[in-house]
């Protein structure tokens, strides 16, 4: 089975779609339109030239290639994890804590599934490796960015609660015991949810599109669970990595609660 | 034949041991040109604090607001970061893990934080309820949550949570504020006997003249942000005109 050809004039013919809902948005003064159309343009020329990326690196799918590949697109994730906040931790402790739980989740995650699970041959190639460092990095992006900013946030409203805590002699373990775990319940929910809905609300996107590749259903629905599950680790880890070091860095030696390494709200 | 001593039946060194007691003065709490840093600010208003608390003593600190009172309390609880040198009972600060000094410095703020709902969670050890009921507070209040309290009834359970670290000393952010004449009485014969029978220090932040007169040991003003001894039934006046 072969996948049917889509032709730009069929994108085209979707992209109308498009302008329509932007149309009714304009006329329902929805103050989206602008938002839309940009993300809409978004979509087609990212996609289109991620396309053209991939092409040339399935063609000569060495290793170098694809860690640069795989770097950038840690790099571009821990961008939008920064961007996400809006009180996030200030100067290169606030990328590090951004990166680094990224980095070693799910790079680690992909290179172990690649080793030992899926073990295509090369276990780098790159048909394999980057979909899927590219769903975990993703997920965990997702996760990371909204576990630190309720830490962030909350840890700057409750300040007073905190302190109040500190004054009495607790250790700031104790002070943030309850911050840290809404913050890990906040970041862990959507994967957790989208674990509980798949197949039965939601057809998940990857096993679609396998599936209208021609693979069996069977297939598919194996490839999909092995995935879920690697998206549950890695966002776990990654999340759960981050806010810890952020939560330490939010006191000093002393365990005192230090907001002013937090950047202040534009 | 010895003539009667005016201590008869006390041995001499029982007698020595009394004046060592009462001729030896014990500083708890030591502060050299103390100043706090918070969020590394040069400019702090009291930029130099040498100051020495010794047991048994209530020492109050009056100024306008904005003169870095609050910010001294703080400093001195470890909550900011500061400059100089603080020792409590002999030893520097360093020597103190941060939760254990903030244990035996209780810093009491003027508007105290809850952070779980009921009133009773936030005690350590359930306060005797000689201590609620000297305040005003029946023992009933720490099953009640901490939304339906008054202002003035968080700013005493909150005194008698910090009193629950047994603490050597106490900073007191205007613990008074908001408390009607004669509870701040209670509030302040219960500070009064605390310090009477721990032999602890006080450090208290008073805007109140006739406040300052009942409870001072010793009075100090900011004044352009240095401390001054003042009388203690000085007016502020005097200083800030």
């Amino acid at each position: 089975m072969d996948v049917i050809p889509l032709s730009y004039v069929d994108l085209l013919l979707a992209a109308t779609l498009v302008l329509l809902l932007a149309g009714l948005s304009l006329a329902l003064s929805l103050g989206i339109t602008r938002d839309l159309l940009i993300g809409a343009l978004r979509t087609g020329v990212q996609l289109l030239l991620v396309g053209l990326v991939l092409k040339v690196l399935f063609a000569n799918g060495s290793l170098l290639w694809i860690s640069l590949m795989a770097l950038v697109m840690v790099v571009v994730a821990t961008r939008e994890v920064y961007a996400r906040q809006s009180r996030p931790l200030a100067g290169s402790w606030g990328i590090g804590l951004s990166a680094a739980p990224l980095f070693v989740s799910s790079l680690t995650l992909t290179v172990l599934a690649l080793l030992i699970i899926i073990n295509p041959d090369p276990w780098y190639r790159p048909q394999y490796a980057i979909p899927l460092l590219g769903m975990l990095l993703g997920n965990a992006m997702t996760a990371v960015a909204l576990g630190l900013d309720r830490l962030t946030s909350s840890a700057f409203e409750q300040r007073n609660q905190i302190e109040a805590r500190l004054a009495l002699g607790h250790p700031w373990r104790q002070a943030m015991s309850g911050l840290q775990r809404d913050s890990a319940r906040v970041a862990l929910v959507p994967v957790i949810n989208a674990m509980a809905a798949a197949g039965v609300v939601s057809l998940p996107g990857m096993m679609t599109g396998q599936i209208l590749a021609g693979t069996p259903p069977m297939e598919a629905v194996k490839y999909q669970i092995l995935i879920m599950f690697l998206i549950a680790a890695a966002t776990g880890i990654a999340a759960l990595l981050a806010i810890s070091g952020a939560t330490r860095r939010l006191f000093d030696d002393r365990q005192r609660l230090r907001l002013d390494r937090l950047r202040p709200a534009p | 034949m010895i003539p009667a001593s005016p201590c008869q039946g006390q041995t001499i060194a029982e007698l020595a041991t009394i004046t060592v007691i009462i001729g030896t003065v014990i500083t708890i709490l030591e502060l050299e040109r103390f100043a706090s840093r918070r969020h590394g600010l040069a400019d702090v208003p009291l930029a130099s604090v040498t100051l020495e608390i010794r047991a048994g003593e209530v020492v109050t600190l009056s100024g306008p607001s904005g003169c870095g009172k609050t910010l001294l309390l703080r400093a001195i609880a470890d909550l900011d970061p500061s400059t100089g040198t603080a020792a409590l009972d002999g030893k520097h600060r360093d020597q103190y893990a941060g939760p254990d000094w903030r244990r035996r410095v209780g810093f009491v703020a003027t508007d105290s934080a809850w952070w779980t709902a009921r009133v009773g969670d936030h005690f350590m050890a359930r306060p005797a309820s000689g201590e609620l009921s000297a305040l005003g507070l029946s023992a009933a209040v720490l099953a009640r949550e901490v939304s339906g309290l008054s202002t003035g009834e968080r700013q005493r359970l909150a005194l008698l949570r910090s009193l629950g670290n047994h603490p050597r000393i106490i900073l007191l952010d205007e613990p008074t504020a908001s408390l009607d004449h004669d509870t701040t009485l209670r509030l302040e014969a219960l500070v009064r006997e605390y310090v009477a029978s721990s032999h602890c220090g006080v450090l208290w932040v008073c805007h109140d003249l006739k406040q300052r007169q009942r409870i001072a040991d010793r009075a100090f003003q900011v004044h352009s942000g240095v401390l001054h001894p003042v009388d203690k039934s000085e007016p502020q006046w005097m200083l800030s005109h």
